[in-house]
């Protein structure tokens, strides 16, 4: 064997060990958490509300309040995200005034999670008066996702060929028509990813909705869109660090929930991504 | 008999930037003719087609002034997507949508606020027709369009521009990446449309332009050189660079 292939060989041998580095971590975290919550996890774990100063009982709460957050993040930052995508990518001409709003965007994504969530609270909670409540935490969790779904789009937008927007206009369709029938059916795969992985990291983040939403303790489920809830990623600080005497597989099992949740949401992003991808051809 | 004139351009000048790409052009263009433009690369002929339809204006750095007028009215008094209704482009590559042969020809129609399915569907067959497609897809209307071969896509791109009914038609080279008998497949497809449309055809291949033009032009360097008869054109150019080029001395 020449050395030139001796070395080659060498080089992807490191390159593949690099990779399996990245892959260690996440394969211990999840072997961990699985392996510590493995005696909690039950089906009364998932569907009743916590008990004896959350020491027994389950997490339903909870976890309806985690998806209730994630749905209302999901109604303002989607639509939003993805109209202001196409307005800058389809309709914006490049000038200062635009090129302020992209810097803006890249810049919104940077902002520590804290930070929104003090925003949120004096913005959403004080000065609009809508209070602790489901409606300021969603709002201030699509304002945190609004930058990773916004870039999502307009690098979707700007994949699909310049060729789709001339042969649609070139048929005497109207810009909004061509947009609507020739571009975004072809961004829609680009779009569902960013906006998953933002919605992931939402579901997650426990800054944005401590003072915005989030209840210590509260079990029984949300009746409007008025009332605190408890949520998955703050009810694993509470129980982890502020009550004493609580069994760490509790605390655990909570971790597994969390993480299955975030992991379903995957599941169907990718689901739908692959019927998507189907169906290009070009 | 006098021939009646569909479009007419006066002192046109089209820009990139701060490059002239066409300059001073006038010339008319009458109905149900095959006009056919010659000439070099950079000569000015796809911009020429592309302002006849208001395209060039998505480059954002295109410029013109001087006057075109379709059917007496001047351009600039007719919206973007009615004159693009009435002249259709075919381009130089097939440019067919992902999706399937009949949803291509649809799209069209469906654009402009037809909705009933059977109204729909005898368009799509019309247009294949028309397009001298028909009897080769009829049997597979759902399958992808980009499966089709190079020449069926660009007939099914003209069926897709018939399907809006258009006045106009312009050819942007369309047949350069065709093998000759798809080019003579789409070239026969062209006589039959010559009844009810006007056909203006851009192309490199001086050859085609004398099979099936009736009058021709020769664009250089952004300059109408030359404007005949075709025959004429081809037989005693009048300018000796006209003479040079479709004897092939350049370009």
């Amino acid at each position: 064997m020449t050395t030139a292939r001796m070395r080659e060989k060498i080089a992807f041998f490191v390159l593949g060990l690099i990779t399996l580095l990245v892959v260690i971590p996440i394969l211990m975290i999840i072997f961990y958490i699985v392996k510590n919550s493995i005696g909690s996890i039950s089906w009364e774990f998932i569907t009743q509300s916590p008990r004896n100063g959350m020491k027994e009982g389950g997490i339903f709460p909870a976890i309806v309040g985690t998806i209730v957050l994630i749905i209302g993040t999901m109604l303002f930052s989607l639509p939003l995200g993805v109209l202001s995508a196409v307005y800058l990518v389809e309709y914006a001409r490049d000038n200062f005034f635009t090129r302020l709003i992209k810097l803006s965007v890249v810049n919104l994504s940077g902002i520590p999670s804290i930070v929104y969530g003090l925003f949120g609270f004096t913005l959403f909670v004080l000065f609009l008066k809508l209070g602790t409540s489901i409606l300021a935490g969603s709002l201030t969790l699509a304002i945190m996702s609004l930058p990773v779904i916004i870039t999502a789009t307009k690098e979707a937008l700007e994949s699909v060929p310049l060729s789709f927007r001339e042969i649609s206009l070139s048929l005497g369709a109207t810009k909004w028509q061509t947009v609507r029938y020739c571009v975004l059916p072809y961004a829609i795969p680009g779009i569902l990813t960013g906006t998953v992985l933002s919605l992931s990291r939402a579901a997650g983040e426990t800054a944005p909705i401590l003072f915005t939403v989030a209840a210590f303790y509260l079990p029984r489920l949300p009746r409007s869109l008025f009332d605190q809830v408890m949520a998955l990623p703050y009810h694993l600080y509470v129980i982890s660090t502020q009550v004493p005497n609580i069994p760490v597989s509790i605390s655990f099992a909570t971790c597994f929930v969390l993480i299955g949740l975030v992991f379903l949401m995957n599941l169907v992003s990718i689901i739908l991504r692959s019927h998507y991808r189907k169906k290009k051809l070009w | 008999m006098v021939k009646e004139t569909v479009i007419k351009t006066v002192n046109l000048n089209c820009r990139y930037g701060a490059l002239q790409v066409l300059k001073d052009l006038n010339l008319e263009i009458h109905r149900n003719e095959i006009f056919g433009i010659i000439g070099p690369a950079n000569s000015g002929k796809t911009t020429f087609l592309r302002a006849l339809n208001r395209l060039n204006f998505l480059n954002a750095s295109y410029s013109q002034d001087g006057e075109i007028f379709f059917a007496d009215k001047n351009l600039k008094n007719i919206c973007d997507n009615i004159l693009r209704k009435r002249i259709g482009i075919i381009f130089a590559l097939p440019q067919v949508l992902p999706v399937s042969i009949y949803n291509n020809i649809a799209y069209g129609p469906k654009v402009h606020g037809i909705a009933k399915k059977d109204a729909i569907e005898q368009i799509v067959e019309e247009s294949l027709k028309k397009a001298s497609l028909w009897d080769e897809v009829k049997d597979r209307l759902d399958s992808p369009a980009m499966k089709l071969s190079g020449g069926q896509q660009q007939r099914l791109c003209i069926a897709r521009t018939l399907a809006v009914e258009p006045d106009v038609i312009l050819y942007d080279e369309h047949c350069s990446g065709l093998d000759p008998i798809s080019t003579a497949k789409i070239e026969d497809a062209m006589q039959q449309l010559k009844e009810t449309y006007t056909q203006i055809l851009v192309t490199n291949n001086t050859k085609q332009a004398a099979r099936v033009s009736e009058r021709c032009a020769f664009f250089l360097m952004g300059e109408l050189i030359e404007l005949d008869e075709t025959a004429a054109l081809f037989t005693e150019p009048k300018d000796k660079r006209t003479d040079d080029y479709i004897t092939g001395r350049f370009g």
